[in-house]
């Protein structure tokens, strides 16, 4: 086990714990950067979960850390997306402007959300977030003058400063840059008084208020800026897919985005990125079991004779090949993990680091989830 | 000059008259306690005073300014903080997080600049965290800096609920009940603290107890209410002794 040996009050205002972790993450950043030359089929996934964890790290600050859980974070994206796509394509605007405007037309969107939403806790904020996602969707489908309605809009590649993106390589390095941007803003405001605010809010409004967080502002602030990253995030993500069609930005993508933070791990920039990678790699799962699947049953079935097994196979085929069984999979995993990992997988993670470091002397009960008993009547 | 001072304070919750025109005056560098029954009222007094519940008639004046209408999250600003009865600590956030989150009301910087975490953040930063260190040394909870509230004792989270209040840098410090649910000596060493608050930082005390002997030890001024009314004031000898009190606790 090793001690940190704290000298100065500066040490924790670093952004890494210690120079074992900065190491760490340096390692990490190298290896990315040679992913595209390592793998060449591959990287170009890699490029989604980059965009993927910029959602997450949107959704992270509004949900993990000021516990404000929103259902209706696909339709910031596609704000995001067309605002972008309407700047850079129809209006000519240079790339990095058209950026910095979409994510501002977005910020001030999740102001727009927020202000009713402060009124809302819970459950609520839910309803009314995925209410709103849904009227999104219908705007993106009629303001075809905008968007193109449901015909969908191409878009360009990214031209930066003259120097064009179009190729996957610069491309995912582009994303990896604002991924890496996006990390360095958020963790920054976390370790400041804003970022402390938000965690104060979602833990206990009551005191925050008391301690003199103005709720509303605070509130207010934390939609602004995740509804701004997924402004961002949608204009990277209208170039990766190449096409806009207001479908895309379903509800069904705005539960993957909850899945990402939950399976994550709420409230750590950590759980963000392992949660889009869990996301990005998920469909590729499940589009390889649905092949796999089948012939395992038959496998199973087997010894009961030929046409035990053909049935089996065409049972458990026709099973998976059902449309619906996707958003089936996604909640099954959501409420699996709420259930038997509420920390997600970092919490997992972190779990297996106090194991080896404690080792001999471990306890379970070190991460048991205690009922607490004595909690004032919430005063709203 | 009033320092603080309540008057007339009546709040209704359905047709239950909570606190009915309750006035009293605290005076700078006192210990104030009200004590009373279960459900006199003694919390929701406390509510009014921190602005979470508005009134329906009276008036708060603290340093000589009204605050019957100041939103609740400039109370800090003002100079009063406060615990409360069932502890309200921000559980998934270190003790020095939470402490730091006390110093919310001094907060000089923009988002902006939070963002880029420009040098004068940092130097902030510092600022806050010596201030949270001041606290720490007078509550010795340095063996707790850095550890998570939800694994600390109940006897620990008090007294950092009391640290948090205290990073405020309060004129007046408002204690809801700081000895329930602590030990024998856990409650003399609030007592002790008490004093300390009193005459080392010079910070105003307006405590609701049940302990009498805390009670007796530290207050200067004590208030007994029953059924939002007030019964009696005096010092604590005083009002233990007043008839009606006797009354209010033991039945006619």
């Amino acid at each position: 086990m090793r001690f940190l040996f704290k000298t100065a009050y500066t040490q924790d205002l670093g952004l890494f714990r210690d120079a074992v972790q900065r190491n760490t993450y340096v390692a990490l950043l190298a290896g990315l950067l040679v992913l595209p030359k390592v793998v060449p089929d591959y990287f170009v996934d890699v490029t989604l979960v980059f965009i993927y964890g910029l959602c997450g790290l949107s959704l992270m600050t509004l949900a993990g850390y000021t516990g404000l859980v929103s259902l209706g974070h696909a339709a910031f994206l596609g704000i995001g997306a067309y605002a972008h796509v309407f700047f850079a394509h129809d209006l000519k605007m240079p790339w990095v402007l058209s950026v910095a405007l979409a994510a501002a037309v977005t910020a001030a969107a999740g102001v727009l959300v927020g202000l009713p939403a402060l009124r809302m806790t819970g459950v609520y904020l839910s309803i009314a977030t995925l209410a709103f996602a849904l009227i999104i969707q219908e705007v993106f489908t009629r303001w075809d003058r905008v968007t193109g309605g449901l015909k969908g809009k191409p878009v360009d590649k990214p031209v930066l400063f003259g120097i064009s993106f179009a190729n996957d390589v610069a491309f995912y390095f582009l994303c990896l840059g604002v991924l890496i941007g996006a990390l360095w803003l958020t963790a920054n405001v976390l370790r400041s008084p804003t970022g402390r605010a938000w965690v104060a809010i979602r833990d206990s409004e009551i005191a925050a208020q008391s301690m003199g967080v103005n709720l509303a502002i605070y509130k207010t602030m934390a939609f602004a800026y995740s509804a701004g990253l997924m402004g961002i995030a949608g204009a990277l993500f209208a170039h990766k897919i190449g096409f806009l069609a207001p479908d895309i930005f379903s509800v069904l993508l705005s539960i993957q985005f909850l899945l990402m933070v939950v399976v994550g791990g709420l409230g750590s920039l950590h759980g963000a990125v392992f949660g889009a990678v869990f996301v990005a790699m998920l469909p590729v799962l499940i589009s390889q079991a649905r092949d796999a699947v089948p012939a395992w049953a038959a496998t199973l079935a087997g010894p009961l004779g030929k046409s035990a097994a053909a049935g089996a196979f065409q049972a458990v085929d026709r099973f998976v090949k059902q449309p619906g069984l996707e958003p089936g999979i996604f909640g099954l995993i959501l409420v699996l993990f709420i259930l038997f990992e509420p920390l997600g997988i970092y919490g997992r993670w972190t779990k297996i680091k106090v194991y080896f470091s404690l080792f001999p002397l471990y306890k379970r009960a070190t991460f048991r989830r205690q009922r607490a008993y004595m909690r004032s009547e919430r005063l709203r | 000059m009033t320092f603080f001072a309540a008057s007339g304070l009546t709040i209704n919750f359905g047709g239950i008259r909570a606190v009915d025109g309750v006035s009293f005056e605290v005076e700078a560098g006192q210990v104030f306690t009200i004590i009373g029954p279960n459900g006199a009222g003694k919390t929701t007094i406390f509510n009014l005073v921190s602005r979470i519940y508005e009134p329906l008639q009276g008036r708060l004046v603290f340093c000589d300014e009204d605050i019957t209408r100041v939103p609740p999250h400039q109370i800090a600003r003002r100079g009063i903080a406060r615990t409360f009865q069932n502890i309200e600590l921000f559980e998934h956030a270190t003790v020095l997080q939470n402490l730091l989150l006390g110093r919310h009301a001094h907060k000089r910087s923009r988002f902006v600049e939070e963002l880029l975490f420009l040098p004068r953040v940092r130097a902030l930063e510092l600022e806050h965290r010596e201030a949270a260190e001041r606290v720490i040394d007078f509550l010795d909870l340095q063996a707790y800096r850095d550890s998570l509230v939800v694994n600390l004792p109940y006897g620990v989270r008090k007294v950092v609920e009391m640290a948090r209040a205290l990073c405020t840098q309060p004129k007046l410090l408002l204690l809801d009940e700081p000895s329930s649910g602590l030990s024998v000596e856990e409650t003399e060493d609030m007592a002790f603290w008490i004093q300390d608050i009193r005459a080392l930082l010079g910070i105003t005390v307006l405590m609701v107890e049940h302990d009498m002997s805390l009670v007796s030890a530290v207050s200067d001024r004590v208030l007994a209410l029953n059924y939002g009314r007030s019964l009696a004031i005096g010092t604590a000898q005083e009002v233990q002794e007043h008839p009606e009190v006797i009354k209010a606790y033991l039945g006619a």
